[in-house]
C-alpha cells in the first residue's frame, strides 16, 4: 500500500508551553488520532520534533565534512513533527491529513514516499 | 474525409482516453495509444470508409496498440504479465462478429469520462493545472492549442500538464468517482474548472479571437457530458444552462467594429433563440428540483435577462431577489457588485451607489466600470471620470478599452441620462 509523509508546520519562533490547558488539549487530540491510526492499521511511524533552532546541518564534499548551526531551510516556517502513514490512495491520505490538521492545529503537508 | 476524421476526433478523443486510462492504468500510455489509433484511422478510413461505431473502433485499436507497445518496451516482468492478461481479451475492431462485445466494452465509457473529470480537477492540483489537464485529456486539445487559447508560452502549458500528471501518478491518485460526503466539494471543483474554461473563451482577455481555439464551445461540450452523466446533480444542469444562456448572447456582444456592446444596448434579435430555449428549459428543470446553489441561481439570472424582449422590460426586481439569494450562499464582493448594478437599474443610480458603499474591489475592473456608470447617471461627473480612468487602466483587451473610453467621452460631453 502507498505510504505518505504527513508533516505538520508552524512558525519557527513558535514554542509550546505544555503546561497550558490548550497545549494539553492538543496533546490529547494528537494522542487520540495516533491511537486511531494504530487501530486502523494506517500507522507506520510518528514523532514530534524539538524546535528547528536545535538542528545542525552536515555536508560532505570529498573527504571534508562541514557543519552549520540551525535548520537547512532558512524560512520562517519549520516542520514541527510528522507521521508516516499507509493509505489506499491519495484521497484516503488527504482524508487522514485533514484529521491530522484538526488534531494538531497546524497545516499538514502531504507527500508520497517513493517505491 | 479529413473533416470527418477531425469531427470524430473532437467527439471521441476524450472518451477514448478516459477508457484507456482505466484499462491501462497510465495517463501517458493512454494518450500515446489514442494518438496512435487516430494515426491508423487517418490512413485506413479513407480507403475502407468510416466504421459504424468509430469511437469503439478507436478505443479498441488504441488498446491493442498500447498492448503492443507495452510488450515491445517492457523489460519488467509484471508489465509483461499485465500485457499478457490484457491480450487475452483482444478484439479486432474490423471484425463485425465482435461488434456486440465491443459495444459492451464501450458501454462503460460514460463512467470513465466522469472518472477523468474528477481526476483532472482533483483539488490537490492548482486551478490552472486542472484547466490545462481537462482541456488536454477530456478535450483532446494539443499543448500548442491550449497555449494559444490562453495566450501563454507552449512550454508553460507543457510543464503544467507534465507536472500535474506526475503529481497524480506519484501520489497514487485513484481513478474513481467520489462518493458520499466528498462528492459536493469535488463536483464543485469540476464545475468551477469547466466554467473557467468557458469564461476564458468568452471574455477574450487580450483580443485576437480569430486565432483562439473555441474554448467556450469546448466548455459547453464538456458541460453537456457532465450534465448527462450526473442527472441527479442540478448544479451540473445549472452550469450548462448558464453557459448556454451566455453563449446565446455572444453574437451581439461585439459590434461590427469589434467594440464591446453592453447588455442593455445589445441587438436582441441576434441572440440565439435555440440556445435560449434550451437554457430556459434547463433552468425550469432546476427550479423543479428546488436545491438552489450558485450556478443554478446565476443561470436563473441569465434566464431573466434573456426573457426580456427589450432591456427596458427586464424584470429587475426578480434579478435583485436572485442576487440576494446568491449573496446569502456566497457572500463575496463580486456578487455584491452585481447586486448593486441590479439595484441601480431597479431603484435608480443613487440606490445602486448606496448598495456599492461597502464593496471593496479596488483592483477589479468591473467594479470601477459599474461605479463609473452609476456616477454618470447620478450626475456626479468628476467622480465618474476618475472611476472611468481606473477602469480603463485595469482593462487589457482593446475592445474593452475602446468601449470605456467612449463611455468616458460621453459622460464629459453629453448631458447624462438619468
Amino acid at each position: 500500500m502507498p505510504q505518505y509523509l504527513l508533516s505538520v508546520w508552524h512558525d519557527a519562533e513558535y514554542v509550546v508551553d505544555f503546561s497550558t490547558p490548550e497545549a494539553q488539549d492538543r496533546v490529547a487530540q494528537v494522542g487520540a488520532f495516533n491511537d486511531e491510526l494504530q487501530r486502523t492499521g494506517a500507522w507506520v511511524f510518528a514523532a514530534g520534533l524539538h524546535p528547528a533552532s536545535s538542528a545542525t546541518v552536515v555536508r560532505s564534499s570529498g573527504n571534508r565534512v562541514s557543519m552549520t548551526d540551525g535548520p537547512y531551510a532558512e524560512t520562517k516556517e519549520q516542520m514541527g513533527g510528522f507521521w508516516i502513514i499507509e493509505a489506499a490512495d491519495l484521497d484516503a491520505a488527504l482524508d487522514l491529513a485533514a484529521r491530522a490538521a484538526a488534531a494538531s492545529g497546524g497545516p499538514i503537508e502531504v507527500r508520497p514516499l517513493q517505491g | 474525409m479529413t473533416d470527418t476524421l477531425d469531427a470524430v476526433f473532437r467527439r471521441e478523443a476524450g472518451r477514448c482516453t478516459a477508457t484507456l486510462i482505466r484499462v491501462l492504468g497510465d495517463i501517458d500510455l493512454a494518450e500515446d495509444a489514442v494518438a496512435d489509433a487516430f494515426a491508423i484511422a487517418a490512413e485506413r478510413w479513407p480507403k475502407r470508409g468510416i466504421p459504424p461505431n468509430p469511437g469503439a473502433w478507436i478505443t479498441t485499436t488504441a488498446r491493442n496498440r498500447a498492448i503492443d507497445r507495452l510488450r515491445r518496451e517492457s523489460t519488467r516482468l509484471d508489465r509483461y504479465v499485465a500485457a499478457q492478461q490484457m491480450h487475452s481479451q483482444d478484439t479486432d475492431p474490423d471484425d463485425t462478429a465482435e461488434r456486440e462485445a465491443l459495444d459492451r466494452f464501450v458501454d462503460v465509457v460514460p463512467d470513465d469520462q466522469l472518472r477523468l473529470m474528477f481526476l483532472c480537477c482533483h483539488p490537490a492540483l492548482a486551478a490552472d493545472s486542472q484547466v490545462a489537464l481537462t482541456l488536454r485529456l477530456l478535450g483532446g486539445l494539443q499543448t500548442n492549442e491550449i497555449a494559444s487559447a490562453f495566450l501563454l508560452p507552449e512550454a508553460t502549458i507543457a510543464q503544467r500538464i507534465v507536472r500535474a500528471k506526475r503529481k497524480l501518478r506519484d501520489n497514487h491518485a485513484s481513478y474513481r468517482i467520489p462518493d458520499g460526503a466528498e462528492l459536493p466539494d469535488r463536483l464543485h471543483a469540476v464545475l468551477t474548472s469547466i466554467y473557467l474554461i468557458y469564461t476564458e473563451g468568452h471574455t477574450d482577455t487580450a483580443g485576437g479571437a480569430l486565432t483562439r481555439v473555441e474554448l467556450s464551445t469546448e466548455a459547453i461540450r464538456i458541460g453537456r457530458v457532465l450534465a448527462k452523466l450526473m442527472p441527479d446533480e442540478p448544479e451540473a444542469m445549472g452550469l450548462l444552462a448558464l453557459m448556454l444562456l451566455s453563449e446565446a448572447r455572444r453574437p451581439s456582444r461585439i459590434d461590427a467594429h469589434g467594440s464591446m456592446v453592453r447588455l442593455a444596448d445589445q441587438d436582441r434579435s441576434r441572440w440565439n433563440p435555440n440556445l435560449i430555449a434550451e437554457g430556459h428549459g434547463l433552468v425550469r428543470a432546476c427550479l423543479r428540483r428546488n436545491q438552489p446553489a450558485p450556478f443554478q441561481i446565476q443561470a436563473a439570472i441569465a434566464a431573466v435577462h434573456t426573457d426580456a424582449p427589450t432591456a427596458a422590460e427586464t424584470d429587475w426586481s426578480q434579478i435583485v431577489a436572485l442576487y440576494d439569494q446568491l449573496y446569502a450562499i456566497q457572500p463575496n464582493p463580486v456578487i455584491a457588485l452585481n447586486r448593486a448594478v441590479a439595484v441601480g437599474a431597479l431603484d435608480g443610480p443613487s440606490a445602486g451607489l448606496d448598495a456599492l458603499a461597502n464593496v471593496e474591489l479596488n483592483d477589479y475592473q468591473p467594479y470601477h466600470a459599474a461605479r463609473a456608470d452609476l456616477l454618470t447617471r447620478a450626475k456626479r461627473i468628476d467622480e465618474a471620470i476618475a472611476a472611468y480612468d481606473c477602469a480603463i487602466e485595469l482593462t487589457s483587451n482593446p475592445a474593452g478599452r475602446e468601449f470605456l473610453s467612449r463611455q468616458r467621452q460621453r459622460a464629459t460631453t453629453n448631458p447624462p441620462r438619468s
